[in-house]
């Protein structure tokens, strides 16, 4: 009888566990793609951290020219169709945040846009 | 060991730049601007202090040319009504009794002892090692503590959505914000905005450089003519000087 409890239940498990991964893996535009600064895992963790340490470095000491510029990102990995990493859930940045729940709030004052196409070119 | 070695063949060719830059050409503004470029990766120093001198008899009434330039560099909109953000903007004075006419831009005057970093709760207000005065948004609340400190009334509060970022300059609702010298320029060795607008223009009412250093073409202009700084006596002794107040 438990063994048949155990097996109806693991059942059950395994088609939910099923179903939510094939519903909500979030189907990427990474737009040029590529590695550019590290391993894309490695990247996955730990970005914010980068982002954050050499934001304080560049604002408040005036150092220029690091590695892991917000920009960078977004001219590389926002989408081909609209320039644009926020938009849709397909979108680089949009689509893995709201897969993982966590707010962005980078682009409330920097631009999501390729550097390009926001018009900076002067 | 790899980075040690760079940096010292860096900081090499960039004395060998200054150093060449000197025995080529006459002393004077073009060694000063070939010092000022400084090298990626490297923090703004102390040696250094960035300010203005403005030439009041240069300046036109009605000329809005640096207003311009600098709602252009930094993506700001056109202040339209009391409350709008101002980085920069024209003043003209009137002496009453000698009828006298003025006309100064007015600006964040980037006070070596800075009352709006003395009050800021977040220390989201500061002042860089090289003496330009801003606010880092990252940490700013939106509590305008800076804005009632600075007796300039230098700084704005962003009230609205920014909806057309720049990438350069980053802005957002929430903030308070102000004149920084535009430090994006500046490190990469070039003129504030309406330092080059001003050139542009013909008027060459303002002059921007390196207070610290004796023979830049300020400290060469502070040293010969009679200058100004606003509210001396508050003693903050601001970067930005005035002739012909």
């Amino acid at each position: 009888m438990n063994l048949l409890r155990a097996i109806i239940l693991l059942s059950i498990l395994s088609m939910f566990y099923g179903t939510v991964s094939a519903v909500s893996m979030p189907k990427l535009d990474i737009g040029l793609g590529g590695q550019c600064v590290d391993d894309p895992k490695y990247m996955r963790q730990n970005h914010m951290h980068m982002l954050k340490h050499q934001r304080d470095e560049t604002v408040r000491q005036g150092i220029r020219g690091g590695k892991f510029s917000l920009s960078e990102c977004v001219n590389c990995h926002a989408s081909k169709k609209d320039s644009n990493v926020l938009g849709t859930s397909e979108h680089f940045c949009q689509g893995c945040h709201e897969y993982a729940a966590v707010k962005i709030d980078c682009f409330e004052c920097h631009s999501s846009k390729r550097k390009i196409l926001a018009g900076v070119v002067k | 060991m790899t980075d040690q070695v760079n940096l010292d063949r860096r900081q090499f060719l960039g004395k060998a730049s200054v150093a060449i830059a000197g025995i080529v050409i006459a002393p004077g503004m073009m060694l000063y601007d070939f010092a000022h470029a400084r090298p990626e990766g490297e923090a703004a120093s102390a040696a250094i202090r960035w300010g203005m001198l403005i030439d009041t008899t240069q300046c036109e009434s009605g000329c809005e040319e640096c207003v311009t330039a600098c709602n252009k560099e930094n993506g700001l909109p056109a202040a339209k009504s009391p409350t709008d953000v101002q980085w920069i903007r024209k003043v003209d004075l009137k002496q009453i009794s000698t009828g006298r006419q003025i006309s100064l831009p007015m600006m964040c005057q980037h006070c070596a002892e800075p009352p709006c970093v003395d009050v800021c709760p977040t220390k989201a207000s500061f002042k860089r090692a090289d003496g330009i005065v801003l606010v880092d948004k990252h940490r700013c609340i939106g509590c305008r503590y800076c804005m009632m400190a600075c007796p300039y009334k230098a700084r704005s509060f962003v009230h609205e959505p920014v909806l057309d970022h720049d990438t350069d300059m980053p802005r957002g609702k929430g903030t308070v914000e102000s004149c920084n010298l535009c430090v994006h320029r500046v490190d990469k060795g070039e003129q504030p905005a309406c330092v080059e607008a001003c050139a542009k223009s013909g008027h060459r009412a303002i002059l921007f450089g390196d207070l610290n250093n004796p023979n830049s073409e300020i400290s060469l202009r502070l040293r010969n003519v009679a200058s100004t700084q606003l509210r001396a006596d508050l003693g903050l002794n601001p970067g930005i000087s005035f002739v012909g107040l």
